[in-house]
């Protein structure tokens, strides 16, 4: 299996996102610093991770969006790679465009940080296979800006072709539609506010995020 | 030359900052305000004659997320 995790000054979620994907896919992931422009060749799976790239200056994620090696990982996405961005690495994916929306001020102006009940919205995308679909899973998020919107054509588009793959089980930062991780229109980018590779050992608390990965790299045939 | 870059959020986006800026005003016993929308204001130092196409186009890649924002520029000189 080879993977990266691309890391942004401000970045506080790489190390437990590479441990994720070292422990569930088995080798370790090639840490990839946001200057540069080129991502070795042939990576099955490609992670942004949360934390607060360049200070969420300007708007959160919108500074990362623009660094060279988000060209690279659009790139690579553009060929099919899997992408998974999560918390501010989901805000980064929108600022590049490789995922619809974006991710407000939370509804109640709070940072939220607490474990939330999601609704896995359906089992087919790479990033859903290891859950059955209306499965509801615990998940912490940990975010500032994780208020979903997008324009009601967007949404009723993400309804409609199965793209949203996680909703909170309840209310909970004034989401669209209660939205908490969608997927591109080819499934192969997945953005989402929660944090699975914080819920990914019993020593966590909790594992119900260990069977994303799972299911990641069962797909991607690794 | 200089240019100042109004970035908004659209009409109808939900604005939190506003509304809690709002209800502060109204705690502070400020009456008759209807509605608070908050935005930035980007202020550029640039090369004279840079063109003002040149300057929309860093609202639209950068400085104005135009998913939820609209930009207005002032230029000065």
């Amino acid at each position: 299996m080879k993977s990266a995790v691309v890391v942004f000054p401000g970045s506080n979620c790489d190390r437990d996102l590479a441990v994720a994907f070292e422990q569930v896919g088995g080798t370790k992931p090639a840490l990839i610093w946001h200057a540069d422009t080129e991502l070795p060749a042939g990576l099955d799976v490609i992670g942004v991770p949360g934390g607060f790239s360049y200070g969420d200056y300007l708007r959160s994620g919108a500074m990362a969006a623009r660094s060279p090696v988000m060209r690279a990982v659009a790139d690579a996405a553009g060929h099919g790679v899997p992408v998974i961005g999560i918390c501010n690495g989901f805000q980064i994916l929108t600022e590049a465009g490789l995922l619809p929306g974006v991710l407000m001020r939370n509804a109640e102006l709070a940072y939220i940080c607490r474990p939330v009940d999601l609704v896995v919205e359906n089992s087919r995308s790479l990033f859903t296979s290891g859950y059955a679909a209306g499965e509801r899973i615990t998940v912490p998020i940990a975010h500032h800006d994780g208020n979903y919107q997008a324009d009601a054509d967007t949404l009723d588009r993400l309804d409609g072709d199965g793209r949203v793959a996680f909703r909170y089980a309840d209310r909970c930062n004034g989401s669209a539609r209660n939205i908490a991780g969608i997927v591109n229109a080819d499934g192969n980018v997945l953005g989402m506010m929660p944090h699975p590779e914080r819920a990914l050992e019993p020593a966590h608390g909790n594992t119900d995020g260990r069977r994303l990965f799972e299911g990641l790299f069962e797909k991607v045939g690794v | 030359m200089k240019a100042r870059v109004f970035v908004t959020l659209k009409s109808g986006v939900l604005d939190p900052q506003g509304k809690a800026i709002h209800h502060a005003l109204e705690g502070l016993g400020f009456a008759g305000v209807n509605d608070v929308r908050a935005g930035k204001l980007i202020e550029l130092d640039l090369a004279e004659g840079t063109p003002h196409a040149a300057i929309e186009d860093m609202c639209r890649k950068l400085l104005a997320n135009t998913v939820i924002e609209n930009f207005r520029i002032e230029q000065a000189d």
